[in-house]
């Protein structure tokens, strides 16, 4: 048997490849985007049947926490963008602190959503609590939608903080540069998907009649 | 950049058992796929078989009706989540994607082994149910509101292990397509691609786009279990209809998961046994896709019955008959490689032989189902059953066994029985048509599915069943045991090209280097089933 000694293959998957990494973040967030999925079409389905009973509902929510916090994460979305483009120009310092603006953002949009939870939960509107049990199926269901989706969401909300954690550390070590900055670029993809989720969560329960 | 090593195959380079669980080389974590699909197999074998003993006679003959219920449940789950939606693509699509482009691994190595961990521990939760908490699911694998919210056994543990099981799916399909799209070697464009790398390429667009939505949908069963919100038991003011639109639109494209890499492996074969090119390679290639495509948009057929309208029905039906299409079109390719070929008559052809006839029947039979008159009368018989039998296990069944025989001198370095092996072919052959094809006529004449008893009518094909059953255990064995034994005492050492092969897996050593290649791969100059100038490959 001969061996070409030392023969490399120039097309090896253990090499760096920036695209590749992206390519990957971006069919991850469509298998996100289809998870969600599946909660719109059983949230529309329900909205149809009771749709009268929705609407009620909807009255329940506190439409001026919703809004302040979609300014948090449009805010927050934006950050993450110019911390992108801040680590692209080898600005490090500023790319650290603008994900620091993104982390706080990503807190202060869980505190809200805190005090928002808590006083549905003061209300008796958690599944399973007397005064839900009581009330009409309809509006049941709306609760329950909206505890499963914005509780799914805010799941994503932490990842998404802890994961831009791992990029300021990572930043902070130097292993993030302006030549190699693919794991900035896909924490903000993920970041912008949440964002994005958001914006379609805030009108479906907070805004349509 | 890391160098991989060129003199050692890639069984030698590292010993020890860690080396091979924490290992990154999707050589290895494809064997270790195979090594635990076999195993979770053969416990899925044992369930089949308990079942047909059950049926042997009327009457209860062996366990109670709750039993028997756990059991195919139980058979169902670890088939479909735990071997064949994984099976090729986490087996041979591990080890042979890579070769097949011309390079040393996927593009996210780690991610591969994070996905065989997270189909283990999947696994590890699905048997769990066996030995804690209430017993396994008694739902059938469709896990079926809102029975499946209101029964007593473990259906929690089974759903999330189907939820996990699922992550492992993505994350494989994910690997695949940014590997197709990254890592081909250079000259090979997407048209010179070997089939079962397009076969591949539109099974991960499966597995990534319609996974998540099961994996949404079981996590709503559990939520509804835990907080008794109606979803979908209507008695709480649920659409138990609903259920069955989500899961069926994941669970249908999931049939081609099933059965697309099945069709890739037979484009392989087939062109290697009859040394000649692939009948319209193009053809093939973009009826995967279409197949992919129309595939979302059937999951009603499985609704017929259970409420819905006439328009809907209408429409799901005529989707359901233009699958048949791409499918054939499929089918009249290979049978036209084979005409004017030098046929080579191997064990692995025979397995691609049988593929075609029992998948034929296996899709003609699915015509009738999607048909709506003939529907109304075959719903919910055995009629059902012996149809995705003969898809699933005599199509993607053989499929896999024909791989394993075809690429079992790549993968060890080693050369089984033939003889053996093609007794081992022949029992299977025959057992499994003696099991699956009586089914098929009980279900006509009405005998329904999911019972652990039937009317004194319908015993013949039962008894005929059983036998069948026994003759495949029989030829699963052999066959087994002949690989092991080769595996173990072989010394018939195959050679880089024992079957004449021109797919780049050919050009390097049996079993291959660490890096795949010891030296660049060489492609054929019009395609990959190239014959006329097929490269020289030396020793």
């Amino acid at each position: 048997m001969e061996h070409a000694s030392g023969f490399v293959l120039p097309n090896s998957g253990h090499n760096r490849d920036a695209e590749a990494s992206k390519m990957g973040m971006w069919l991850f967030l469509f298998t996100e985007l289809l998870l969600f999925g599946g909660l719109f079409i059983v949230y529309m389905v329900y909205r149809m049947i009771n749709h009268e009973a929705f609407l009620l509902s909807s009255f329940e929510l506190d439409v001026t926490m919703g809004t302040i916090n979609t300014v948090v994460l449009l805010v927050s979305s934006m950050t993450i963008a110019m911390s992108i483009t801040a680590i692209q120009k080898g600005n490090i310092k500023l790319s650290v602190n603008l994900l620091y603006a993104t982390l706080a953002a990503a807190i202060i949009f869980m505190v809200i959503k805190y005090f928002e939870w808590s006083s549905k939960i003061h209300h008796g509107l958690f599944p399973g609590m007397d005064y839900y049990e009581s009330l009409p199926k309809g509006e049941g269901l709306f609760f329950y939608l909206y505890f499963f989706m914005t509780g799914l969401h805010a799941l994503h909300i932490i990842i998404g903080a802890v994961i831009i954690g791992v990029v300021i550390y990572r930043t902070k070590k130097g292993l993030v540069t302006s030549e190699k900055y693919t794991l900035t670029e896909n924490a903000g993809l993920y970041w912008h998907l949440v964002d994005l989720i958001w914006i379609y969560l805030f009108p479906l329960f907070y805004l349509i009649h | 950049m890391a160098t991989l090593s060129t003199e050692l195959n890639y069984l030698q380079a590292k010993k020890g058992l860690f080396s091979w669980i924490f290992s990154v080389d999707h050589k290895r974590i494809a064997l270790l796929y195979l090594y635990s699909l076999i195993t979770f197999f053969l416990v899925g074998v044992t369930l089949g078989i308990l079942m047909r003993l059950e049926l042997l006679n009327p009457g209860k003959d062996l366990v109670e009706a709750k039993t028997y219920n756990q059991i195919f449940t139980l058979h169902g789950v670890i088939m479909i989540f735990l071997f064949i939606i994984p099976s090729i693509p986490a087996v041979f699509g591990n080890f042979f994607l890579p070769i097949m482009l011309g390079t040393d691994d996927v593009s996210f190595p780690r991610l591969n082994l994070l996905s065989w961990w997270i189909y283990i521990i999947g696994a590890i939760m699905a048997l769990s149910t066996l030995i804690f908490g209430d017993g396994p699911a008694d739902t059938g694998w469709t896990f079926y509101a809102p029975y499946s919210v209101k029964t007593g056994t473990n259906v929690t543990m089974s759903v999330l292990a189907a939820f996990v099981l699922g992550f492992s799916s993505i994350l494989t399909g994910l690997n695949f397509i940014v590997t197709i799209h990254r890592l081909r070697t250079p000259g090979m464009t997407f048209l010179k691609m070997p089939l079962f790398a397009w076969a591949l390429y539109a099974t991960s667009w499966i597995q990534l786009l319609a996974t998540p939505i099961i994996g949404i949908t079981l996590m709503m069963i559990v939520a509804e279990r835990f907080f008794g919100v109606g979803l979908f038991d209507p008695s709480i003011g649920g659409d138990p209809i609903l259920y069955q639109h989500l899961f069926w639109i994941y669970s249908h494209p999931a049939v081609y998961i099933m059965a697309l890499p099945a069709f890739g492996i037979i484009s392989e074969l087939l062109p290697t046994f009859a040394r000649r090119t692939i009948f319209g390679y193009k053809a093939i290639a973009f009826s995967s896709l279409a197949i992919a495509f129309v595939g979302y948009f059937i999951w009603g057929h499985h609704m017929f019955t259970s409420g819905m309208s006439g328009t809907g029905r209408f429409i799901f039906s005529i989707l359901t008959f233009l699958v048949a299409i791409p499918t054939a079109i499929k089918v009249f390719n290979w049978v036209a490689t084979l005409y004017k070929g030098s046929i080579h008559v191997h064990t692995p052809l025979l397995y691609a032989l049988a593929f075609i006839f029992q998948f034929m029947i296996g899709g003609f039979t699915g015509l009738l189902l999607g048909a709506l008159a003939t529907d109304i009368h075959l719903h919910d018989t055995y009629f059902v059953v012996g149809h995705f039998h003969y898809v699933m296990f005599g199509g993607t069944g053989f499929a896999f066994f024909g791989a394993l025989h075809y690429w079992f001198p790549k993968i060890w370095g080693k050369m089984y029985n033939a003889k053996v092996a093609n007794t081992a072919f022949t029992l299977l052959f025959i057992g499994f048509n003696t099991l699956y094809f009586p089914m098929l006529i009980a279900g006509l004449m009405g005998m329904p599915r999911r019972y652990y008893d039937y009317l004194p009518e319908f015993h013949l094909p039962n008894m005929i069943s059983t036998f069948g059953s026994w003759i495949l255990a029989v030829g699963l064995i052999l066959m087994l045991g002949n690989l092991i034994y080769a595996y173990f005492k072989s010394k018939d050492k195959p050679g880089r090209n024992p079957w004449g092969g021109i797919t780049l897996e050919w050009q390097t050593q049996s079993p291959p280097p660490v890096q795949n290649f010891d030296r660049m791969p060489e492609l054929p100059k019009n395609g990959p089933y190239d014959f006329e100038h097929k490269p020289t490959i030396k020793e």
